[in-house]
């Protein structure tokens, strides 16, 4: 945990995401932390239910998610022709607008900015956009301190940590283990946490309001996402909790807004439906306690210099999917995360991205393709139960999509030379093209079931089988199938 | 949510006249018949003519969900042959039906095979899975069952989610005699099966399984029911490995069973 003397925030782990595993070894390591387990069963068991309740209670629910995919569908057809919409809109209310192909041109733009303002630190509001970037450490090589104030942000960034959830990012931690970071980190890098500190909530969130305050009050530049582009008015809307975000726009001269293409809205009245979809599907709220909307430079109110940067990033890639294209549907609400049952169970780090759950097993392997052996096994990170088709705001086809990028993983995988799984599937394929070939296969199962007779099945070194067995109890294949049995059935009821 | 049990049952014969399709599905088939055996045996009581075409396999869903969609496209071709001539297909399974619904469809359009898309969208729009059957098309909830045990039911995700067969298995059961349907906790989460899952990530598999083995032993029930045999055949495992004492039936097993098959 000890950080070098020329650093200015806290170290994450050494090469962060990229030392993770492919997700099925990952997950293995994952699902024997106990605390984190009892953490997450326990959050995500919390939040569903909210959900539940405040999307139960709207009556036009249902109506509100098809009116928003089909929103998000008309902002994906006709990206080029809003976005350039939005670009004359901002400009116009006195925004600099750059454009960004890569996390690295939208990096070197903020640390450009900061270094042209002659700052070397800045405060940042949660986002997500940020994580996928990696901006922090970007910045903290330039020389540029980069403070999250984000509580659950906070956390994480004094942990040496990284995020585990989309919309809590400490999902992970517990109250004790907040206050062990707050008393062993704070001081080193601001105002220290009150002596004799206890793990009462209250007292915590006191220490956090102290030690951000400070920050607060000295930062020249701030750094933001950004949950909404309007392309007519040129507004930028940021979602958020705490105030901390508010903070952040309105108390510094410099404000970067970095946001995804896909995160423009043709006009102010489309706002209406995600502003009712998002806090109520994210943390479970009828209203989220601040919304900020601003449409360019207010003179002697707020930040005077206001950068957007609009980010690709691969994002292009995903929209050159028709199948795939409408996890660009995505408002980062979280409600698949709290959902589902593989998420709940091993946790975000385990999907190796900022992006975890089942959104993140559909996004990252089509924002970077399918070169990567994590990126490939991430769609197969699920399933397939559909639990999170029914709960996402934006009724993106989770599992339609999972098994799109199964295929297109299969493909990349058996493109130059075969595999062991595909000669398998390939067999599978043979029996299962004609029942005579069935037939053929059940005398090989019968032949199995005579030899092994009424004892079931248990743990065995053969390869695949000995995954299931080492857990579960199996039957014998039975001596007679299905087809037997009604052959005998058939001439009974002749006879009868 | 115990129904007293009555006189004996004066259910009819809704079926007549029917000629009823089955498609048994390649897992019981071949690795537990007695679901359909069970299924073939109600719908005749019910008065069906029931027919097994042999032609007919799988569904493909083990070859379509783990990426495989070219090798996939037989089972299309295998179900439009068997199944073509039928008004009514029917499985005691809701994921194989889920699968034929929804993917035999996209794999004939992937294949860029208009003709087989379009038959191929027919049958499987005759399809059903039983408890949407005997609901929807007999019109029956008590199909005339006697099962005088202490049970839960495990409402598979494919069947609620994708086939969206919704409450029909609870108000068949509901019907049963004798039985003592007890409300199984986070019955909607998945059991972690998800076919070849189980076989990729096969320890988060097992944590799943475990934690749905302790909500159904958490019930003190002597049968866990379930209207697809591969998330019973997992849970079941689990159950067995733990010697719990609990047994894994299906749901057409269940509702084949009469007064006369307990004595």
């Amino acid at each position: 945990m000890s950080t070098g003397a020329e650093r200015r925030t806290p170290a994450p782990p050494p090469a962060a995401w990229e030392t993770y595993p492919v997700f099925p070894k990952a997950a293995k390591i994952e699902l024997q932390l106990t605390e984190q387990r009892k953490n997450l069963r326990h959050a995500t068991g919390t939040i569903r239910a909210k959900r539940l309740d405040r999307a139960s209670e709207v009556p036009n629910w249902e109506d509100l998610r098809t009116a928003a995919a089909a929103i998000k569908d008309r902002v994906a057809r006709h990206l080029d022709e809003y976005l350039v919409e939005a670009e004359r809109t901002l400009t116009e209310a006195g925004v600099t607008v750059h454009w960004a192909s890569t996390a690295d041109e939208a990096n070197a733009i903020v640390a450009d900015i900061a270094v042209a303002k002659g700052v070397d630190e800045v405060v940042k509001i949660k986002s997500m956009v940020t994580q996928e970037l990696d901006l922090n450490e970007y910045l903290e090589k330039r020389g540029i301190a980069a403070w999250e104030t984000d509580l659950a942000e906070l956390i994480v960034q004094l942990g040496h940590d990284l995020p585990s959830h989309i919309l809590v990012p400490a999902i992970h931690r517990n109250r004790s283990e907040v206050r062990e970071i707050f008393v062993e980190e704070m001081g080193r890098y601001g105002t220290p946490a009150p002596e004799g500190i206890s793990d009462d909530p209250h007292e915590l969130t006191q220490a956090a309001r102290a030690h951000l305050r400070a920050k607060f009050l000295r930062a020249k530049m701030a750094v933001s996402g950004g949950n909404f582009i309007v392309a007519d008015t040129g507004t930028l809307v940021i979602v958020e909790s705490e105030g901390n975000g508010r903070m952040c726009l309105t108390l510094p001269e410099t404000l970067v807004s970095i946001v995804g293409i896909e995160k423009v809205l043709p006009t102010v009245e489309d706002l209406e439906v995600f502003l009712k979809l998002l806090p109520r599907s994210s943390t479970g709220e009828r209203m989220n306690p601040y919304t900020s909307m601003w449409s360019g430079v207010t003179p002697g109110d707020g930040p005077q210099d206001l950068h957007v940067i609009l980010l690709d990033n691969g994002r292009t890639r995903v929209l050159s999917d028709p199948t795939g294209r409408a996890a660009l549907r995505c408002i980062r609400c979280s409600a698949c995360l709290n959902i589902c049952p593989v998420y709940e169970r091993v946790g975000g780090h385990a999907y190796g991205s900022p992006y975890p759950g089942p959104i993140g097993a559909i996004l990252n392997p089509q924002l970077h393709g399918m070169g990567s052996e994590r990126d490939r096994a991430l769609p197969f990170a699920s399933t397939l139960c559909g639990a999170c088709n029914d709960v996402c705001p934006v009724r993106i086809p989770f599992t339609d999509i999972l098994v799109h990028l199964r295929h297109l993983a299969v493909e990349h995988k058996t493109a130059k030379h075969p595999t062991v799984e595909q000669g398998i599937m390939k067999t599978a394929a043979w029996v299962l093209s004609d029942g005579k070939h069935l037939e053929k296969a059940q005398l090989a199962t019968r032949a199995a079931g005579r030899v092994l007779g009424d004892r079931p099945l248990g743990p065995m070194p053969v390869p695949l089988a000995g995954r299931w067995l080492r857990a579960r109890d199996v039957d014998a294949p039975p001596t007679e199938t299905f087809r037997q049995w009604w052959k005998k059935h058939e001439q009974e009821r002749k006879e009868s | 949510m115990t129904v007293p049990t009555a006189a004996p049952p004066t259910v009819g014969t809704p079926g007549l006249g029917k000629r009823v399709a089955l498609f048994a599905t390649c897992i019981n088939d071949t690795m537990m018949p007695g679901a359909p055996a069970a299924t073939v045996k109600l719908l005749e009581r019910l008065g069906c003519t029931v027919e097994f075409p042999r032609a007919q396999t799988c569904c493909g869903q083990i070859l379509t969900n783990t990426g495989y969609f070219t090798e996939a496209l037989g089972t299309v071709t295998s179900y439009v042959k068997a199944f073509s001539d039928y008004d009514y297909i029917v499985a005691p399974s809701g994921s194989c039906i889920a699968s034929v619904r929804h993917q035999h469809p996209m794999l004939a359009r992937h294949a860029g095979d208009a003709g087989l898309e379009k038959v191929s969208t027919e049958v499987v729009g005759r399809s059903y899975e039983l408890s949407e059957f005997l609901v929807d098309v007999l019109g029956v909830v008590d199909v005339g069952a006697y099962f005088p045990h202490r049970v839960t039911y495990h409402p598979s995700c494919h069947s609620v989610r994708l086939a969206k067969i919704g409450d029909r298995p609870y108000r068949l059961l509901e019907a049963v005699r004798g039985i003592d349907l007890v409300t199984l906790p986070h019955a909607d989460e998945c059991c972690g099966f998800g076919g070849t899952f189980s076989l990729k990530n096969p320890d988060v598999s097992v944590a799943m399984a475990s934690d749905k083995a302790r909500h159904v032993r958490s019930t003190n029930c002597e049968y866990l029911i379930g209207a697809d045999n591969a998330c019973l055949l997992n849970i079941g495992g689990i159950l067995d490995r733990q010697r719990s004492g609990i047994t894994t039936i299906h749901l057409a097993e269940v509702l084949a069973m009469t007064e006369k098959d307990a004595s």
